[in-house]
């Protein structure tokens, strides 16, 4: 039996016809989208390296059936840049040297991304450290990771402190 | 993974149809369930989408002060709730303390009371395991067995129950509103699930086609929401299983301990309610003796399953420590690392309270 789906992928409404309901997120982004920022690393939920935001949160697209999310709206790491323009989160794995293989990071950027949505962290590094724990680095470049979201994290409260001057 | 139906309903009554066929399974966000398909340990023919059904994700509050929540909330949603967290500080703690930010953004409520037991055996499905494969044996009895049952666990299984969520919710009296082909009916989380005895196998007391819809916590719950806390002791700080887990709920008055909530996880194959522990510490100043006494009366019929006989004592100084916490106030805000034992208190001097 055969299923569509239509997704939103990067802002682009992507249809895609599914032969198998076995089909996770991850594999069809990688797969059939050809979108292969989006890492499969155990494939079991327990390394990060898959996650995607799906409609604003962070998830791990290895543990979810694509089928189940028709209608669902993706952001992946190729999504979050305009242009040539860096995401602030990518820039500051950049300046703090949050990556050294780079496998991990396009899952550690996303889910850096949806810890700054979520608004729970703050200023806090040990909430940070707490809150990225679901992204596993084999290289060890988890005080970059922390550096690189604390600097985001502070710009932003910096910029909201200028809006409200 | 084996190929499968998949169905996906917009009544209850169309999902409970489809589900009460043998080999179907429902299926929700599917942290745990894909898991398990991946690695042939869960093998459905027909998966059941109720993600889809109307009405589940909501966080309602009752006339009599308790809140029912819809078995499709999220985990984080209901963790991050702010009059939850304030009425339930042990239960939103539990919550944070399991697996990573990620998994609680998709878990459900309704999944994580049924989430399958960690043990290692049971997911291998090269080793013998009477929960996955009944009367096949059980090579965890004679085998890695340290993280296994202190309590409650049978010759046929020394699995343990992994959730965080269930300690608070069997301590605070919480009930399981169930839709199943005969209709409506609440069971408290107590006992929905079973020990295994020689039936491992048979997890809950839930039938062919029964859906959990929602969960509902008593108003009175609210009661222990200024002494109420979880603690969980796992082999590194975050993102993993606990080794042994306990909350402890307290109502203090004029300094006498008034009623007394305590329960355990990761040593049992069910959320483990300590009730005789409980009446050790009705009327009682709140004092390590105290504590001391109620952690010896919950682990009093405790018997190692194999290399696990530190568990118990290791169960006994979670809960005193638990009840200290309790007794010094619930943090005014979430620990930046929920249910550590390594944290700090915001309220108080830790000094002061583990003295003695």
């Amino acid at each position: 039996m055969n299923f569509s789906i239509s997704l939103t992928v990067n802002g682009v409404r992507r249809d895609v016809e599914l032969e198998d309901p076995r089909v996770t997120l991850l594999d069809l982004l990688r797969e059939r989208l050809h979108l292969t920022g989006t890492k499969k690393g155990c494939d079991r939920g327990q390394c990060g390296a898959c996650t995607v935001l799906v409609d604003g949160r962070r998830i791990n697209s290895c543990l979810a059936l694509a089928v189940s999310h028709d209608g669902a709206d993706i952001l992946t790491i190729e999504g979050v840049a305009r242009g040539d323009q860096l995401h602030p989160v990518q820039a500051a794995f950049i300046a703090h040297d949050g990556f050294q293989c780079g496998f991990c990071t396009p899952g550690q950027i996303m889910s850096a991304i949806g810890l700054i949505g979520e608004g729970q962290a703050g200023d806090d590094p040990e909430r940070v450290r707490e809150g990225m724990s679901g992204n596993l680095c084999r290289c060890g470049a988890y005080s970059g990771i922390t550096d690189a979201v604390l600097d985001v994290q502070k710009g932003l409260v910096e910029a909201d402190r200028r809006r409200s001057a | 993974m084996k190929t499968f139906d998949y169905v996906r309903p917009t009544t209850i009554s169309d999902a409970i149809a489809a589900a009460a066929e043998p080999g179907a399974a429902y299926l929700a966000s599917g942290t745990n369930l894909l898991d398990l398909m991946k690695g042939g340990v869960s093998r459905p023919h027909r998966l059941v989408d109720v993600t889809r059904l109307p009405g589940l994700d909501r966080i309602e509050h009752l006339p009599d002060g308790g809140v029912r929540i819809g078995a499709l909330v999220r985990n984080a949603d209901l963790a991050h709730d702010p009059d939850f967290a304030k009425s339930y500080p042990a239960v939103a703690e539990a919550l944070l303390s399991g697996a990573s930010a990620q998994l609680r953004n998709a878990a459900t409520v309704g999944g994580n009371l049924l989430q399958r037991t960690r043990c290692g055996y049971f997911y291998d499905v090269a080793s013998a395991c009477n929960k996955r494969e009944p009367g096949a044996g059980c090579d965890a009895r004679n085998g890695e067995n340290r993280l296994h049952a202190v309590l409650g666990w049978s010759e046929a299984c020394i699995a343990t129950h992994p959730s965080d969520f269930c300690v608070p919710l069997v301590a605070l009296d919480a009930v399981a509103e169930i839709e199943g082909r005969t209709g409506r009916r609440e069971v408290a989380i107590e006992a929905l699930h079973r020990l295994p005895g020689d039936t491992p196998e048979q997890e809950s007391v839930l039938e062919p086609g029964d859906l959990i819809v929602a969960l509902r916590l008593p108003g009175e719950a609210r009661m222990f929401s200024t002494h109420a806390r979880y603690l969980k002791v796992r082999e590194r700080t975050s993102y993993a299983f606990a080794i042994v887990s306990a909350t402890a709920a307290l109502r203090i008055e004029q300094g006498t301990i008034r009623d007394a909530r305590l329960a355990l996880g990761g040593v049992a194959p069910k959320p483990w309610r300590a009730h005789q522990a409980e009446q050790t510490l009705a009327g009682s100043s709140p004092t390590p003796a105290a504590f001391r006494r109620a952690a010896e009366a919950a682990l009093v019929d405790a018997k190692p399953s194999g290399d696990n006989r530190f568990k118990i004592e290791l169960a006994q100084r979670i809960l005193v420590r638990a009840l200290t916490l309790a007794a010094a106030g619930t943090p005014e805000r979430m620990p930046a690392l929920p249910a550590s034992p390594f944290s700090s208190v915001s309220r108080s001097d830790p000094g002061e309270i583990y003295e003695a």
